[in-house]
């Protein structure tokens, strides 16, 4: 591979070690000028760590190999260089101040909110003219934090064009975005690609890779695994080069018997505690033993509120019956719910999951005290023990159990919280956005756990944006929209079409 | 899992342990760095039998303070309020011991009771009320000095009768102190050995017998040595037993009870600790009523070490117990923090004050050494924790 102009970028023989791994071994990537290249790979493969290379978070000298920016090799001691040599990088995390202007934020780090004075008109004007560009309808003085967070993602990319951005990175941009919100986005990238702006796209999301990448890099264990144009490319072999092998039966769905009704949910509304407004209305639905039963929608539909509701995570007042079992149960908080068999996954795994600062062991006992005691006292033999079992069960990745959990990859924390809550032995497991943001390898692991569970028994409850996730494993799928039901669909009936037509469903209408 | 990966696996098990063993041993090591260097400076004096012996008398209320301060902020909550209420709490004692001629035990306990319940009144404002314990404590801080200086109508309370005195004063016989120090090293073994057989029997790894038993033998060895040297002077001083007995209660509460994972868990994710089904309010206050009960307890050993009970006893104590802890490796953000790291911390912070009284280095010198450590210490503490998280 030679120096070549045609190129925006190219990374040479990449190598980046850290005590006792190899993040990076001689990886080359190179980005012609003006498209969209995708960055693919399971979570370890070394994306992030790559694009951190690339942008001087690990600065020049601490990894070895070349990188060479329009034909000119760089090397950066910080991330302020590589912006200076046009090269943005837009974190998963933004990195913006919801309490300071949309017009404040775009201009935070440029001369226009750094002279003594600041001008007001100027930088409303300035963030006007750079949202018109866009084609982004947002007022520039309202404060950012009154924004979705799909729409705060756009500020941060028009915050990172006004620095004359040339490389734009995007690290898993759409994983917090609803769909809508992802479509502004893509219609914008494409825009930025006709005006000459280079993008690396790092997504987990294939279908996403597939609409807007002209380019797909494969990284697997720290290694190139192939550069191909979009148009040799399905979602099945990106697959197939990230997890190293054909994943034929993706979706390890069998047909069961179901048992009986283990949970019923009769007329169940909640309102938010403080605003009062009503969060979902009037739901009812049942679960049998061993049923996966899908919750499709759209991001806002309710479906994550009216759980943790039932989970007994919101204060308020709540109106309906829950029938667990057959009997009419009370719960009032978590702690209820845990006694009566229920186990909540939350979708945010880092807030709601874990204690990142404690090990696998006590995150895995957390939800289960009294069943790790001995003598009415914590028995840390007993707890690694169980730990142990649910590791193996789960097929947790860990050098030790003693390992924090905050030093895992994504897909390994989320086993950590299924350990936790599968000791607490729920007769009814609610599942919220399971495989969100883990690599391909773990979310099929999970899958399997799924459907094994099922198998034994447990009432699955599956909440998912992932319209094929829901129609892969699901025995049933509720759809809801504006907090309401608005409909049900057996596995033979659904479809992604019928979904969605039931998720955009206005309230009006019913 | 073959056999090959499993041995692989043990080694970085052994690896990591090792790592995070270092990390722990720094604070010992800064210790003994202290100890050399204030011994070099004052000629030996400073590591002589009865200095040490003095050293252990004087980190007594602080040590105390910093047991239950570590719970307080692994809970992710601060008390600005434990030197006010050490004061009161004393103050009371002296009060009625002095006054109203009550008998040294029954003070004791009115003390530690008044304690318990003013950390109750502080808790539930904190856990049922979610005012910010920064607050509260502050105003509690205020509010304690107000009723210590009205009870006591801004007079010092004093002489005490002996038996009272004897609380900070006395020694065990060497014989009993001796007896005790054996005693405890053999339940040591012995409940290593015990655990080491369970494990066995659990089939759970358990590590070399020399890695164990020579780690007890090392902490064997330095507890008599200690015991020797303060044999010298005059015995074992109660004060430092009822110390070691506090920390050991409240390191088996922190690792063998509900509540103990309870309050870390809590201070490392608050919400996920709720979603556990952990009862945030009653731990909340719980960790409120165990700090107020101790600061009691230090209240009563303060006023029998100044024979007297001040109106501005204990004043600041409560920055040298969160400085103690802090130094001790408690993270203020909550979820992290070791009691015997806490009690080094007191340890480090009395060394120096006395170090360099023993220098005759002035005063103010010792305000600006022990700011500027508390700030190196958790400098060291962030800047190894952004190494270890880059890898």
């Amino acid at each position: 591979m030679g120096v070549s102009s045609d190129y925006a970028l190219q990374m040479l023989n990449i190598t980046k070690e850290f005590p006792g791994v190899k993040a990076l071994d001689g990886v080359s990537f190179s980005v012609k000028k003006g498209e969209i290249h995708a960055l693919c790979g399971e979570n370890g493969a070394g994306k992030s760590t790559l694009m951190k290379v690339l942008s001087g978070v690990y600065p020049y000298g601490s990894y070895t190999g070349k990188i060479i920016v329009n034909g000119a090799e760089v090397q950066f001691n910080n991330i302020k260089e590589s912006q200076e040599a046009r090269v943005a990088l837009i974190y998963q995390e933004l990195a913006l101040i919801p309490e300071m202007s949309v017009a404040e934020n775009i201009f935070l780090s440029s001369d226009l909110m750094r002279s003594m004075f600041i001008n007001r008109n100027q930088l409303l004007a300035e963030a006007q003219n750079w949202l018109d560009q866009i084609g982004l309808d947002i007022d520039p003085q309202i404060k950012l934090g009154e924004l979705t967070v799909g729409k705060q993602q756009l500020i941060e990319i028009i915050k990172a064009l006004t620095k004359n951005a040339e490389i734009l990175i995007l690290d898993e941009p759409t994983s917090a975005l609803t769909e809508s919100d992802a479509e502004v986005l893509f219609e914008i990238l494409e825009k930025l690609r006709s005006e000459g702006v280079t993008c690396i796209y790092i997504s987990h999301k294939l279908d996403e890779v597939l609409h807007i990448a002209d380019t797909v890099t494969v990284l697997r264990d720290g290694q190139t695994i192939s550069t191909d144009p979009i148009e040799e490319l399905s979602e099945e072999k990106i697959v197939a080069k990230m997890v190293g092998r054909e994943l034929t039966e993706f979706y390890p769905y069998e047909n069961r018997d179901l048992g009986e009704d283990i949970l019923n949910v009769k007329n169940y509304t909640f309102n938010h505690y403080v605003t009062q407004e009503e969060l979902v209305s009037n739901i009812s639905f049942s679960l049998k033993k061993g049923e996966i039963l899908g919750f499709s929608g759209l991001m806002g539909a309710g479906r994550t509120e009216l759980f943790i509701s039932l989970f007994g995570g919101y204060p308020g007042k709540k109106m309906g019956e829950i029938i667990l079992n057959g009997k009419i149960v009370d719960i009032k908080n978590s702690r209820d719910a845990i006694k009566q068999g229920l186990a909540y996954v939350s979708e945010d795994r880092k807030r709601y999951g874990l204690v990142l600062d404690m090990n696998i062991i006590k995150n895995t006992t957390l939800a289960s005290l009294d069943k790790v005691k001995s003598q009415r006292l914590l028995d840390s033999n007993l707890e690694l023990k169980r730990s142990e079992e649910l590791a193996k069960k789960v097929n947790l990745r860990a050098h030790s159990l003693e390992a924090l959990v905050n030093q895992l990859s994504g897909g390994n924390q989320q086993k950590v919280v299924l350990s936790k809550w599968l000791l607490t032995n729920p007769k009814v497991l609610i599942l919220d956005e399971p495989t969100r943001g883990i690599d391909v390898g773990a979310k099929f692991e999970i899958y399997k756990l799924i459907i094994e569970l099922a198998k034994q028994g447990v009432g699955i409850i599956l909440i998912s944006s992932e319209l094929p996730e829901i129609l892969g494993i699901s025995d049933r799928v509720i759809v809801m929209s504006n907090g309401r039901v608005t409909g049900e669909l057996s596995r033979a009936d659904a479809t992604q079409e019928e979904i969605m037509k039931l998720a955009t469903m206005r309230s009006e209408i019913l | 899992m073959n056999g090959k990966s499993s041995d692989e696996l043990e080694e970085k098990r052994q690896v990591l342990s090792f790592r995070m063993n270092v990390q722990s041993y720094t604070l010992i090591i800064a210790l003994i760095l202290i100890g050399v260097l204030f011994a070099i400076l004052t000629g030996g004096e400073f590591l002589s039998s009865r200095n040490l012996s003095n050293l252990f008398t004087q980190m007594t209320v602080i040590s105390i303070l910093a047991i239950g301060m570590t719970f307080v902020i692994v809970a992710a909550h601060i008390d600005l309020s434990v030197g006010s209420l050490a004061g009161l709490t004393g103050g009371i004692a002296a009060i009625l011991h002095v006054w109203f001629d009550w008998n040294t035990g029954l003070v004791v306990l009115v003390a530690i009771g008044v304690g318990a319940l003013l950390g109750l009144f502080q808790g539930w404002w904190v856990a049922y009320r979610a005012v910010p314990a920064f607050i509260v404590t502050l105003g509690g801080m205020l509010i304690f000095r107000g009723i210590l200086i009205g009870l006591s109508k801004g007079q010092t309370i004093a002489p005490l009768d002996k038996n009272f005195k004897m609380i900070s004063n006395s020694y065990l016989p060497y014989s009993l102190g001796y007896a005790l120090v054996i005693m405890g090293i053999v339940l040591l073994f012995f409940f290593t050995w015990r655990n080491r057989n369970k494990r066995l029997e659990m089939g759970l790894h358990v590590s070399s017998p020399i890695l164990d038993y020579g780690k007890l033998f090392v902490y064997s060895l330095s507890i008599v040595v200690i015991t020797y040297m303060l044999s010298r002077y005059h015995g074992l001083p109660l004060p430092l037993i009822i110390v070691i007995t506090l920390a050991g209660i409240f390191i088996f509460i922190s690792s063998k009870t509900a509540f103990g994972r309870s309050i870390y868990a809590i201070g490392g994710n608050k919400e996920a600790a709720a979603l556990s089904g952990i009862n945030i309010k009653r731990n909340t206050l719980t960790v409120f009523v165990l700090m107020g009960a101790l600061a009691g307890i230090a209240g009563v050993i303060l006023t029998s070490r100044l024979n007297a009970a001040t109106t501005s006893a204990g004043d600041m104590y409560e920055l040298d117990a969160i400085a103690a802890c802090v130094i001790g490796g408690t993270s203020l953000a909550g979820g992290r923090g070791y009691i015997v790291g806490s009690i080094i911390g007191a340890l480090i912070m009395v060394s120096i004050d006395n170090g360099m009284s023993m220098m005759n280095i002035q005063t103010f010198w010792q305000y600006i050494v022990k700011g500027m450590i508390l700030i190196i210490a958790v400098w060291i503490d962030i800047a190894s924790k952004n190494k270890t998280s880059v890898a």
